[in-house]
């Protein structure tokens, strides 16, 4: 923690995720104009930024930066369930896959290697295309393609660790292989998920703007901003702030949890680590 | 090298049937009624039944997996559900075009990510260190649609200095073709007016689409110059006089890009992802647009197709990198012996 | 600091270390890593430079190099090769190195051939042609086999032996007047060991180069250099013909290290401390807190060189009271 702060590209990265942490939290009363969510005025529509309207208004008059408020709690739970159930399924089979060397480690891993195979966003297309589309299915969709990186990590660590002593120990002293995985191992690769976690959740972010984007996630009148950004193509370029802001608050976003998995993977990967000497 | 080569490709079947396997499930399995997807929403149960029987949806699933199988090993990728041509055919002319894309792409991102990880390397910690780091953390923040249609507004719509998009103007017609390539096909037909408007047209799309790949090959090469500079032999190269330029830009690079090389391949997938929205946002008839006409059209053959495709493409790429790897550190080959 | 025996007027020198100092700056605090280095180095002699890992060793031959790591600083002394200041202005190409780990000292992916002459290209005089004849003769000299093709090979094609042996040749490519060698033989098997210092030896004397030679070996040493130099964190502590200082080593390290290890300096097992950390040296003489004949003063005075004999001298002011039993093991 102390080497992270020493570290300012990655205070910059962890101040930008807790700003829009507070947004996301709190975002119904920073709003300005909270309904704007689903109302519409159309006597207001495509206003340039003003003091009314900081980032302007979109094609049905709503205030885009209400919208880019209360957009960022969409894409925050977005990112964090997918990560969360990505998480799920990706650590308990590093955990299995990497303990043994035998044919059910083997089969975990290729199964891993086919998903890493197509690019995911791609895949994401498939399955959400096939799974009817819309946020719930663009969010498994993510899931779905996001927890091989999980396996992969989870895998690595775990044959890194179970050669190290202290494991060798504990199997000695009789301790099952469940909680050896569970009370030693895990905790130990902890830091190497939380790195993969972080970026993650910048990675998600930008994957469900674009399936927003293409139409594949989430759904009018949502303030998405990958929707939002869709939706301002038609009024280019006129109304150059409708597409604008929306995308920089992705940029941002994304840019906050980037520069904190960095920074992370420098504590966390003593090879890479900057040292201050 | 020959046998290197073979094995690599050898090593890369199984993923493959694996994708072949996934595209199977996706369609078949995944959906409650394959049949009725594939009749579409006002079918009636007629007709439904009728599709089940011809699709061969009543086999068991067992056998349905061998024929999707054998189809798809030779070749054989179905028709659009859309346009009723055959999807190999369709993507046959689009594929040429994602990669002339990509390819740009690539060869943007190495040619300014490699100087700028250096560069980053031999300032560790100091200032340029810091910027190319927030530089490159930066390019894999951006999304590539949002950076396109604020380039587009820029170049295109304000200052009027590069098309919008296609890929050449309509008034030129197309070059004869050779490789599917306009850059190239348009060069083996002499025609420069071509080359240049089929470059200019390709800049918007490749700038935008590289700089996730820049980013992350100026990240690689970083870290790489700095875990060889530990080396005892950069070291000893100095005590022998080397001259610091040829030392870092020769010397060492060569060492640090075999680390980036292996990352070419992954990158591949992310510039193909990314070429999905840049393709749809430039109107660039590859694959990208395919897919998302296709995802519009719900017309899921096609859509599997370009999944395979990508991922043929994909495993083709990662095989070519082990290649180029070996090439570039003569240990690589010698270890798979 | 130290006195200038080695300064005696105007001996032709090869090489002298004047005073020498060197701190690196760490998140502890300042390392002093070398305080007060002196020495010389005549045309055509052999020193040795000996010490526990950690002493200082390889900051020296870095300095002597110009290869101090960055953030180094030098705030005094001097390195003098043939009456230049080599610290202030660099000299390449007239000091050889031969590196300590032929296995980690040539780059895996390039050829052989390539590296030793990217290092000839600014050094020597002549074509890449005239480079490429003068180092298969060299390699002929070394007895390496195959010399003819060794250029064209890649390092992983060599053993231990014949890398060390290819980089012998390297630092002779550009006939330098002093040669500079790191530990050559301690990543070799033993037998190997022999051949490549006996190969060292008559090459150098051949071509009547000087040779600086850091070991942690004394039985090396003994059959190498003319002269040694006992370095005891970053200062010498010890100073002689080779034969005088290994029959009768005057400082309390010396007499102790000699005792416990007679062929190898490494760390004096069964004595109280460890070598002091370059960020924190203690006061006075830094052996102080491990000598079992250190009095009051010595915590105090940074001991003088004393003069033992011409050419010889030893950082003690008690060098001649006899160490306890106990001590010498």
């Amino acid at each position: 923690m102390k080497r992270l702060l020493r570290d300012p590209v990655a205070c910059l990265g962890f101040l930008l995720v807790v700003f829009a942490a507070l947004v996301a939290a709190f975002a119904p009363w920073l709003a300005p104009y909270p309904d704007d969510a689903f109302d519409s005025h159309l006597l207001q529509r495509l206003k340039p930024p003003s003091a009314e309207f900081p980032f302007g208004t979109d094609y049905l008059g709503r205030d885009i930066l209400s919208r880019v408020i209360l957009g960022t709690r969409n894409a925050i739970t977005v990112a964090v369930s997918v990560v969360l159930a990505a998480m799920l399924i990706g650590v308990p089979m590093g955990l299995v896959a990497g303990w043994r060397d035998n044919w059910l480690s083997d089969v975990l891993m290729r199964v891993t290697d086919v998903f890493l195979a197509v690019p995911q966003l791609i895949l994401a297309l498939a399955l959400g295309q096939l799974m009817a589309p819309g946020l719930t299915t663009a969010m498994a969709a993510l899931s779905l393609t996001y927890w091989p990186f999980f396996a992969r990590t989870v895998y690595a660590e775990t044959r890194r660790l179970r050669g190290a002593l202290f494991v060798d120990a504990l199997a000695g002293l009789g301790a099952s292989p469940a909680r050896i995985l569970l009370l030693h191992v895990l905790p130990n690769a902890a830091p190497a998920i939380l790195v993969r976690a972080t970026i993650g959740m910048g990675f998600t972010i930008l994957t469900a703007a674009i399936l927003g984007f293409l139409g594949v996630g989430a759904a009018p009148p949502s303030p998405d901003w990958g929707l939002a950004v869709a939706e301002a193509r038609q009024h280019l370029p006129e109304s150059w702030w409708f597409a604008t802001f929306p995308g920089l608050a992705i940029l941002l976003l994304v840019l906050g949890f980037n520069l904190l998995g960095d920074g992370l993977r420098d504590v966390a990967d003593p090879r890479l680590r900057r040292s201050r000497k | 090298m020959a046998r290197y080569i073979l094995k690599r490709v050898l090593l890369a079947l199984p993923a493959l049937l694996g994708l072949v396997l996934l595209t199977f499930v996706l369609t078949r399995v995944i959906p409650a009624d394959p049949a009725a997807m594939l009749a579409g929403d006002a079918a009636t149960p007629a007709q439904i039944a009728d599709i089940r029987t011809r699709y061969g949806l009543d086999q068991p699933l067992w056998r349905q997996a061998v024929t999707h199988v054998r189809q798809v090993m030779t070749g054989d990728l179905g028709s659009s559900i859309f346009t009723g041509r055959p999807v190999a055919e369709e993507i046959g002319f689009r594929l040429p075009a994602t990669l002339e894309l990509t390819f740009a792409a690539l060869f943007l991102s190495v040619l300014f990510g490699v100087p700028l990880g250096l560069l980053a390397a031999l300032d560790h910690n100091g200032p340029v260190d810091q910027v190319v780091r927030l530089l490159s953390v930066g390019g894999l923040a951006i999304a590539g649609f949002w950076l396109a249609i604020m380039l587009q507004l820029v170049f295109s719509m304000e200052l009027d200095l590069l098309p919008l998009r296609g890929r050449l103007d309509v008034a030129l017609g197309t070059p004869p073709t050779v490789t599917g390539l306009y850059l190239l096909d348009s060069l083996l037909a002499g025609r420069l007016d071509m080359f240049g408007n089929a470059l200019k047209h390709l800049v918007l799309p490749a700038v935008t689409l590289c700089l996730p790949g820049l980013a992350s090959i100026a990240r690689f090469t970083r870290s790489g110059v700095l875990e060889t500079l530990q080396k005892d032999f950069v070291l000893y190269a100095r005590a022998a006089g080397y001259s610091p330029f040829r030392l870092a830009a020769i010397y060492v690079l060569r060492n640090a890009v075999t680390v980036t090389v292996t990352q070419v391949g992954l990158l591949f997938g992310a510039l193909i992802s990314g070429a999905v929205a840049v393709e749809a946002i430039f109107d660039w008839p590859g694959l990208g647009t395919y897919a998302v006409q296709a995802i519009l059209a719900a017309d899921y053959k096609a859509l599997l197709a370009v999944t395979l495709v990508v991922g043929v493409v994909y495993a083709v790429v990662n095989v070519l990198v082990d290649v180029a790897q070996a090439l570039v550190d003569p240990r690589v080959a010698e270890q798979l012996k | 600091m130290s006195d200038m025996l080695a300064s005696a007027p105007e001996a032709p020198s090869l090489m002298t270390v004047r005073d020498l100092a060197v701190h690196i700056p760490t998140d502890a605090g300042v390392a002093r890593i070398l305080d007060g280095v002196s020495f010389t180095l005549p045309p055509g002699g052999s020193l040795g430079i000996v010490g526990e890992s950690g002493c200082g060793k390889s900051t020296l031959l870095r300095a002597i190099l110009g290869i101090l790591p960055k953030g180094a600083r030098v705030p005094q002394g001097q390195v003098l090769f043939q009456g230049q200041d080599i610290l202030k202005t660099p000299v390449r190409g007239r000091i050889g190195f031969i590196p300590q780990d032929p296995y980690l000292s040539l780059n895996p992916v390039f050829r052989a051939g390539d590296q030793l002459l990217e290092g000839m290209r600014n050094h020597a005089p002549g074509t890449r042609d005239d480079h490429r004849k003068k180092l298969i003769n060299l390699f002929h000299a070394v007895q390496l086999p195959e010399p003819q093709n060794a250029l064209d090979k890649y390092p992983h094609q060599f053993s231990g032996g014949q890398r060390q042996r290819l980089l012998i040749a390297a630092a002779l490519a550009c006939d330098p007047d002093l040669v500079v060698a790191d530990e050559p033989t301690t990543a070799l098997d033993v037998t190997t060991q022999r051949e490549i210092l006996a190969l060292l030896r008559s090459l150098i004397s051949e071509r009547n180069m000087g040779l600086l030679f850091v070991t942690h070996d004394f039985g090396v040493l003994s059959s190498v250099c003319e002269d040694v130099a006992v370095l005891y964190a970053g200062r010498v502590a010890e100073y002689g013909p080779t034969g005088n200082v290994l029959a009768d080593p005057r400082h309390p390290y010396t007499r102790m290290l000699l005792a416990c290890h007679p062929d190898r300096a490494t760390d004096l097992i069964g004595i109280p401390g460890t070598v002091p950390a370059a960020t924190a040296q203690p006061p006075g003489c830094r052996f102080h807190p491990r000598c079992p004949i250190s009095r009051p003063n010595c915590a105090v005075a940074v001991p003088e060189a004393v003069r033992i004999f011409d050419g010889s001298r030893v950082a003690c002011p008690y060098h001649a009271d006899p160490l306890p039993e106990v001590a010498l093991g």
